[in-house]
């Protein structure tokens, strides 16, 4: 197993839209200065974006933990939220539970994780009622993988 | 077409410069509130015209390469997010006309231009 190169760990306070978005944000930045690809950045930022703003949203707030090697980025959201009952149901895309409030802001189409999943090259989510939701990201940085 | 050449043929007021709307192309328009579908759908360069002003639109225009964001009918601009764009880079313009106005508008100069 190859080393990583460049570690982050971030935290995501819940429903606190002047941070929200930051750490997708820094690592959108780092991958740039890297020189990885335009279209790598772009996915994975919005993927993990998506994922960031969910346990701001969703999930009361809770961790970014980043790993940048030579070949990819892996990138883990973790929360101790409500959890997702049913899993299938929610990658639906319209299928949200976002409150008005959060609505009004623009959120709530429920695309976010259908948009994970469009952007990321492997996405992986635990989730367990009453415990949390932990989503893993892997954008490979020679994937050709279009969006 | 540049955003500068895009706001002054139409009109639109910079709200934010960042030193960029001299270079930055615009290649299309996307009009949209809903923020996600905006992330999945927002071309690299598009112009993307939308109501909402609050801090996420900065973000989702930054992270998909929007070339500006527009907001029509002289919406005003939350002050929050006027200084998050100019630190992220990100250009706001705003329209006195509605969002399908902008978006005719957008695909008419860009039309011209070729
Ligand atoms: N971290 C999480 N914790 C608890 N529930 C979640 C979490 N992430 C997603 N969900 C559930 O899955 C639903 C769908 O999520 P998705 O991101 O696709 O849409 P959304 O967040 O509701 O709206 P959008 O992302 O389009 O703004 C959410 O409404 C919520 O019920
Ligand atoms: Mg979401």
């Amino acid at each position: 197993m190859k080393k990583a190169v460049i570690v982050r760990d971030y935290t995501i306070p819940a429903n606190d839209f002047t941070i929200a978005g930051e750490a997708s944000s820094n690592v959108r930045k780092i991958l740039t200065q890297l020189g990885v690809s335009p279209n790598v950045v772009k996915r994975a930022s919005i993927a993990m974006y998506e994922a960031e703003i969910n346990a701001v949203i969703h999930g009361k707030g809770g961790n970014a933990h980043v790993e940048i090697d030579e070949n990819k980025i892996y990138i883990v959201i973790s929360d101790e939220g409500p959890g997702i009952a049913d899993l299938e149901l929610a990658m639906q895309e319209g299928y949200s539970t976002a409150p008005d409030s959060i609505r009004e802001m623009g959120f709530g189409a429920g695309m976010g994780l259908s948009n994970m999943k469009k952007h990321a090259d492997i996405l992986d989510i635990d989730t367990e009622v009453n415990r949390g939701t932990t989503v893993h990201i892997t954008v490979y940085f020679n994937s050709d993988k279009k969006i | 077409m540049t955003v500068k050449e895009l706001s002054e043929k139409l009109g639109y007021k910079i709200i934010t410069e960042t030193g960029d709307s001299t270079k930055t192309e615009i290649t299309g328009v996307y009009a949209c509130d809903l923020l996600s579908h905006a992330m999945a759908k927002i071309n690299t360069g598009d112009v993307w015209v939308t109501v909402h002003t609050n801090l996420n639109v900065v973000a989702v225009a930054s992270l998909t390469e929007a070339s500006c964001v527009v907001i029509p009918e002289n919406i005003q601009i939350e002050e929050q997010t006027i200084e998050r764009a100019e630190k992220k880079g990100v250009i706001f313009l705003s329209a006195p006309v509605s969002a399908a106005r902008v978006c005719y508008d957008v695909l008419s100069v860009l039309r011209e231009a070729k």
